[in-house]
């Protein structure tokens, strides 16, 4: 029997309808607040969850169509990358030092937010929002997949690249991205949300993921550009929604505005410690430079974000309460943390290194309010001593912010000369912060915070060593045996760059690419 | 007036999408950078169906945008003709 097509195709917005409208149900055996046990605990009050749109309205059927073509397109890239030695065309092997760091500290994220998103996706009681949630765990998981399958290729080559599932529950600056992801996992779902939907992908992502990417294909990267740029083309429908979701929560009931505003008061300085990381990626670890992260600072966090809370001041929002500290570090932050991993490059699994005169002279003009200043003769110094054979290592250990967890190695808001240093004391124990804002989001969860896992402070209580290692032999290097447990091949995944494996390595391979 | 962007890849399937949002946006300035081009407007940004399909000579599902689209700023108002980006304030 002939079938005969009497309607028109169904635009986007009823095909969106018919995916996210009416497929639910009212429970019978047991009763809704059973089934959906967690979004109401928060205070975060919802009336109607059908006045949640996504408004990029993808069905599951142009969903898994584009997926798949932009999955074609990146591996063919792969391939491509891998059979005609693709890695000897990066600028030069310190770049890797920045896709290490990516892969160590990024990637795990990625799948961290995997789980936080199916799970938030069982948790909803509103179709539409389990279906959003449900897509961006799925697309999550493709990121964490492309980045493992783009970035194996290096880890056929170069050294820092194993290990990675055993490092990141053990590494101290692995231990910062690790926190973030694991804090966000342990609120509640709408909190989830909103740290990760709005406050990192909306607010934040931009930094990570568009200058650093264009900068890998600036710096002949053809792999990480590839994933990164197939990635962020999911990251768009990310942001989109974080935007809606904020949106859906400060419309749905006038209670929601301070928890939300709480929350994003919290996670925007939560989220601009983790990028301090990118900053050094992208001021000190590009050999050939886009942007500096004081300029991706100004375009996507000021120019975009100032747009985004001017147009949330209808709700009530303000802009988080960290805003202008975290604009006055984009001056220091790159090269405070750059410091700190140069010194502390014994015990780190990239590379750190000494920058050339015209690479200074890049940072000078590009900061000129605060490199020539405070920083420039540090790092001439300290070029100074390698330049004489004392390479300067670190070999104490720093203390550890209680909430971000990152060496203390900020300065105070207007004392660019002076470590930024807080105290609490609960319970009568002692806590130190690296600023007010993260000694604020201790006091306001402390129950939370004091569960903390900080590296520093189990090295020292002597949980960082393997099971076979004994303190007490007169011989025993208790650093040595840190990196040990931390499973570093000493010598060849750490410290200085110039005259390490990787270097020589390259510099060898690539020679031998344009003569036999 | 804030401003909205759309960043999309530097490669052949998005010229025409740029072509396009420079034609039907007089206002907007496209940046290059390596890999990526950037579309600037202050206000708002409209991508059409139509502009590209007559640019390019085939059909063309505003869906596609999704395979080559890199960032996005703004409020979006989706339909089968268009893509709008705009913010309220």
């Amino acid at each position: 029997m002939d079938m005969k097509a009497t309607k028109k195709k169904l635009g986007i917005k009823e095909r969106y309808a018919h995916m996210t409208r009416g497929l639910g149900w009212e429970p019978t055996y047991q009763p809704a607040d059973a089934v959906f046990p967690y979004d109401k605990y928060e205070g975060i009050k919802i009336h109607d969850w059908d006045k949640w749109v996504d408004p990029f309205r993808l069905t599951m059927d142009a969903y898994w169509k584009y997926q798949g073509e932009k999955d074609r397109k990146l591996y063919a890239v792969i391939d491509a990358f891998a059979q005609n030695n693709g890695h000897l065309n990066i600028t030069d092997a310190r770049y890797l030092s920045a896709i290490k760091l990516f892969w160590q500290g990024v990637s795990p994220l990625e799948n961290y937010v995997v789980q936080g998103f199916a799970r938030a996706g069982r948790h909803f009681r509103g179709e539409a929002s389990r279906v959003a949630c449900q897509m961006q765990a799925v697309d999550e998981l493709r990121h964490y997949q492309t980045q493992a399958h783009s970035i194996s290729n290096y880890n056929k080559y170069y050294n820092g690249f194993h290990s990675q599932r055993h490092m990141w529950d053990r590494v101290w600056y692995l231990s910062v991205p690790k926190s973030f992801g694991e804090d966000a996992l342990t609120a509640g779902p709408f909190e989830f949300l909103i740290a990760i939907s709005f406050s990192f992908e909306y607010v934040l992502t931009n930094l990570l993921f568009v200058p650093f990417m264009s900068g890998a294909a600036y710096n002949g990267d053809m792999s990480t550009v590839t994933f990164g740029f197939s990635a962020q083309s999911d990251e768009s429908r990310h942001m989109t929604l974080g935007i809606e979701a904020i949106k859906f929560l400060l419309e749905q009931d006038p209670a929601n505005v301070p928890i939300v505003q709480g929350w994003i008061d919290k996670w925007f300085w939560r989220g601009s410690k983790v990028l301090a990381l990118v900053g050094m990626m992208m001021d000190y670890m590009l050999p050939k430079r886009v942007m500096s992260w004081k300029e991706a600072w100004e375009i996507y966090a000021e120019e975009n974000g100032g747009a985004l809370f001017r147009d949330l001041a209808r709700y009530g929002i303000r802009p988080p309460k960290g805003w202008a500290d975290a604009c006055e570090a984009k001056d220091h932050i790159s090269h405070q943390v750059w410091l700190l991993f140069y010194e502390y490059g014994g015990a780190a699994a990239f590379h750190t290194w000494s920058l050339t005169n015209e690479e200074l002279d890049w940072l000078s003009a590009k900061y000129p309010d605060s490199f020539d200043k405070y920083y420039r003769p540090r790092l001439e110094f300290l070029r100074d001593k390698h330049a004489r054979g004392e390479r300067v290592y670190q070999s104490t250990l720093p203390t550890l912010c209680t909430t971000c967890q990152i060496p203390l190695c900020f300065t105070e808001p207007g004392d660019p000369t002076k470590i930024s240093h807080r105290e609490t004391v609960y319970e009568d124990e002692k806590y130190v912060f690296c600023s007010v804002h993260c000694q604020e989001i201790f006091c306001n969860e402390p129950e939370k915070f004091v569960q903390s896992w900080l590296p520093v402070n189990q090295i020292y209580q002597g949980n960082c060593f393997n099971p076979d290692v004994d303190p007490t032999a007169p011989d025993f290097d208790p650093l040595k045996a840190v990196l040990e447990y931390f499973k570093y091949n000493l010598g060849r995944d750490n410290g200085e760059f110039e005259g390490s494996e990787d270097q020589r390595n390259f510099a060898m391979w690539r020679g031998q690419a344009s003569k036999n | 007036m804030s401003k909205v962007f759309i960043i999309v890849q530097a490669n052949e399937e998005a010229r025409p999408i740029v072509e396009a949002l420079l034609q039907d946006n007089p206002h907007a300035v496209a940046q290059e950078s390596p890999a990526m081009v950037r579309i600037e407007a202050e206000g708002k940004l409209t991508l059409n169906r139509a502009t590209v399909e007559e640019l390019t000579g085939q059909p063309f599902n505003i869906q596609q945008l999704h395979v080559n689209l890199i960032s996005i700023s703004g409020h979006i108002d989706e339909d089968d003709d268009y893509l709008t980006v705009a913010w309220a304030n």
